[in-house]
């Protein structure tokens, strides 16, 4: 069965998120800035913040939580997109889901939810393995259990799967559609599509079920939970499930978007969603969706009016200008240190 | 935390050194002096190369040490200030003869190495005053964006002076020898025996451990030192006797990044070559394993703790191609061996944390710290209560 694959940005590096670059705006020709580039740059940058509020949301519902930045939560994203990649190529099998349209659209949804499920039960087994012993443990302690767990995971794909990069297939059909010379295609619809539709489930969930009411409670007083009865570990294990499997959402979606995977996706994104978390006040879901698209676009937009090769660096700055001049972050509010 | 005032009191109490501590010590100089002096006669420089490399990461796992083990700062970036000193080192070293003469060449070394170290102690005050107030893990990921924006400038030709990832020395560029060197070469080689250049800069960077050691072991006992523990174990606590927590954390990151910064000119001026990729976010992490692995805090465990990591693949991977063990591994093992060492060091970090989060030689004190026995029988006795207590204490708890 054939396959038409689209490759979209730079194939030279998955540690970064490549984006249409001035380089490329040069070829166009389009050096001056019109209202189409920018234009242009927003709906790449959407569908990048798509990515990052999903991958956000994780670090965010753990730091509500725990009070600890999972740091192997990129290694998550990255995960993802393996075990999406193996469910693709299992599925590829079967000359159901590859010979019509709606056979495509239940491989994608099959893939998502595998990939999402098996991620999701690797957070939990992380979070009992690496961060539960340490739940009394001085701070110091769970972060460098967390960093050690990334780079054991990272090292494990490298060792285990591959060192190398590996192209994603793409099954979407290969098409684009042009709006007043702003393109948009199938991949960046569907990203930006799937990842709203979940952040409004997630927000519904956290929102209306009776598990997310108990999580919200945790996170704003964990005292008061435990005393109103809301069992605390029940609802670790319910975080630690959901952000990893919104992640590696995100991760397939990555791969698609860049067409090739590699055991060190996760570090750049990771950070940069961690950066999306922290500006809309990390500890606050919608906060964290929110500073996910707009960090999102503000890359896409330093990408393609300034430097690209200082492109990871905007992000960077922008988390320590946030962090220094207003360390709750948008919508998050202020914390009064304890004392 | 963790027993009575007293019991901390008289376990840390230092008498005299005992007698086979004395004997231990004696036994590692001799192996650290005399031990390349004999792998150079037989020929073997590789491990004369481990030696040097093995010191410089003593350095930097001592430096960090301070960081992490004593002000209790999660620095992910540490290898910012080591790659500064590289850099800054290299860079003047291509000025400083083209200013004062060709004369002036065997001494830019000597000049640098100071300057070098005050450059990235600098940059640690630079970059330490708007971001120390920051609780723990945001430092962490701070410290980590720093290490990345650093690396990515450098690898970008900022300013045009670092050649990007080409590196330095970059085409017609050449690093000075450091006077003594012919000296040393000329003076100290007999028959078969030839005074190697790795062999000059082995024995520098035993000096320069030596120096930190002897440092940081005064700068423990300081007043400092101490402010550093009392602020790592309970900054409101610290901050309400006097202590000036902004400034206490500023010298423990510029003094930090002082010894980075000693490590990377030395290193750059040993190997001759620098470019950005010696120093990713690995390698911070990779400084980071040595001062939780060996114990932090602790000086001899930061020194353990670099010798294991740097060392130990590496010996691994020789001693199998050596008649010597050739029977035990073979030499894909020893490969194999070598390539899973990350993936080792990360499950170490995770299973440390979980069982020996003090490190394999801790410090005393930190041992007590990371072990609160006392609060564990209580939550034998009451978990709930326990639980909600503990919460409380949280958010002022070390970090």
């Amino acid at each position: 069965m054939p396959l038409t694959r689209v490759l979209v940005g730079a194939r030279g590096s998955t540690k970064a998120f490549p984006l249409i670059s001035l380089e490329q705006l040069e070829e166009t020709g389009e050096t001056q800035v019109s209202i189409a580039t920018i234009g242009q740059q927003l709906v790449n940058g959407v569908t990048l913040g798509g990515m990052y509020a999903l991958i956000a949301l994780g670090y965010t519902l753990v730091y509500g939580i725990l009070l600890m930045i999972n740091f192997a939560h990129s290694e998550m994203f990255m995960g993802g997109a393996f075990v999406g990649l193996f469910a693709f190529g299992w599925l590829d099998n079967y000359e159901f889901f590859t010979g019509s349209g709606f056979g495509i659209a239940l491989m994608f949804l099959m893939t998502f939810v595998i990939s999402g499920v098996v991620i999701g039960l690797l957070g939990v087994l992380i979070e009992r393995v690496a961060y539960r012993p340490l739940r009394h443990a001085p701070r110091l302690a769970p972060l460098i259990s967390a960093i050690g767990m990334s780079i054991f995971l990272q090292q494990a794909v490298l060792l285990w799967i591959t060192p190398r990069q590996v192209p994603f297939p793409n099954y979407l059909p290969a098409g684009s559609y042009e709006i007043a010379g702003i393109s948009i295609n199938n991949i960046q619809i569907m990203i930006i599509g799937s990842s709203i539709i979940l952040l409004i489930i997630l927000d519904t969930f956290v929102s209306k079920t009776r598990i997310g009411k108990a999580m919200r409670a945790v996170s704003q007083d964990r005292e008061a939970a435990t005393l109103m009865g809301v069992d605390i570990n029940r609802v670790i294990a319910v975080a630690f499930f959901i952000g990893p499997a919104l992640g590696a959402l995100a991760g397939i979606f990555s791969g698609m978007y860049y067409g090739s995977i590699k055991f060190d996706m996760g570090f750049i994104p990771g950070v940069k969603a961690f950066t999306a978390a922290v500006i809309g006040g990390i500890g606050n879901l919608r906060g964290a969706m929110v500073g996910g698209f707009l960090l999102g676009i503000i890359e896409a937009l330093a990408a393609g009016f300034l430097s690209s090769g200082y492109k990871d660096v905007v992000a960077f700055a922008i988390l320590i200008l946030v962090l220094v001049f207003k360390p709750s972050g948008l919508l998050g509010e202020s914390v009064v240190e304890k004392v | 935390m963790g027993g009575s005032k007293m019991d901390i009191k008289t376990k840390i109490a230092s008498g005299p050194i005992p007698l086979w501590k004395w004997i231990m010590y004696a036994v590692i100089m001799v192996i650290v002096v005399a031990a390349p002096i004999y792998f150079q006669s037989v020929q073997n420089f590789f491990f004369v190369r481990i030696f040097a490399v093995v010191g410089i990461y003593v350095m930097l796992s001592l430096g960090l040490n301070i960081v992490v083990g004593y002000a209790g700062l999660l620095d992910l970036g540490y290898i910012a200030f080591y790659a500064m000193g590289a850099y800054v080192g290299i860079i003047l070293g291509f000025k400083l003869p083209e200013v004062f003469g060709s004369g002036f060449e065997p001494w830019t070394f000597w000049t640098l190495l100071p300057v070098a170290a005050l450059a990235a102690a600098g940059t640690g005050i630079a970059l330490g005053t708007p971001v120390l107030r920051l609780r723990g893990d945001y430092l962490a990921i701070v410290t980590l964006g720093f290490g990345e924006i650093v690396r990515i400038a450098l690898n970008n030709n900022i300013f045009g002076i670092t050649n990007g990832a080409k590196g330095l020395p970059g085409p017609g560029q050449r690093i000075p020898t450091p006077a003594g060197m012919e000296w040393a070469k000329a003076n100290l080689s007999f028959g078969d025996f030839a005074f190697s250049k790795d062999l000059f800069w082995y024995y520098l960077i035993v000096v320069l451990c030596l120096a930190t050691i002897f440092v940081v072991r005064r700068l423990d006992d300081s007043r400092l030192g101490r402010a550093w523990v009392a602020m790592r174990e309970d900054e409101v606590a610290a901050a309400s006797i006097g202590i000036s927590i902004t400034t206490t954390k500023l010298w423990a990151f510029s003094l930090g990044a002082l010894w980075g910064g000693v490590a990377g000119v030395t290193y750059a001026y040993w190997v001759g070559f620098i470019s950005p990729e010696s120093f990713n976010f690995m390698e911070s992490v990779l400084v980071v394993c040595m001062v939780v692995l060996g114990g932090m805090g602790s000086i001899p465990g930061a020194v353990l703790g670099a010798v294991i990591i740097a060392a130990l693949p590496e010996m691994i991977r020789y001693f199998a191609q050596s008649p010597l063990l050739a029977g035990v591994l073979t030499t894909d093992q020893a490969n194999l061996a070598s390539q899973y060492r990350y993936l080792v060091f990360g499950a170490a970090m995770v299973i440390m944390m979980a069982f020996r989060p003090q490190g394999i030689l801790p410090s005393q004190r930190r041992a007590m710290e990371l072990h609160p026995e006392d609060e564990k029988t209580l939550a034998e006795e009451n978990q709930q209560i326990w639980d909600v207590e503990h919460h409380t204490d949280v958010d002022n708890d070390l970090l």
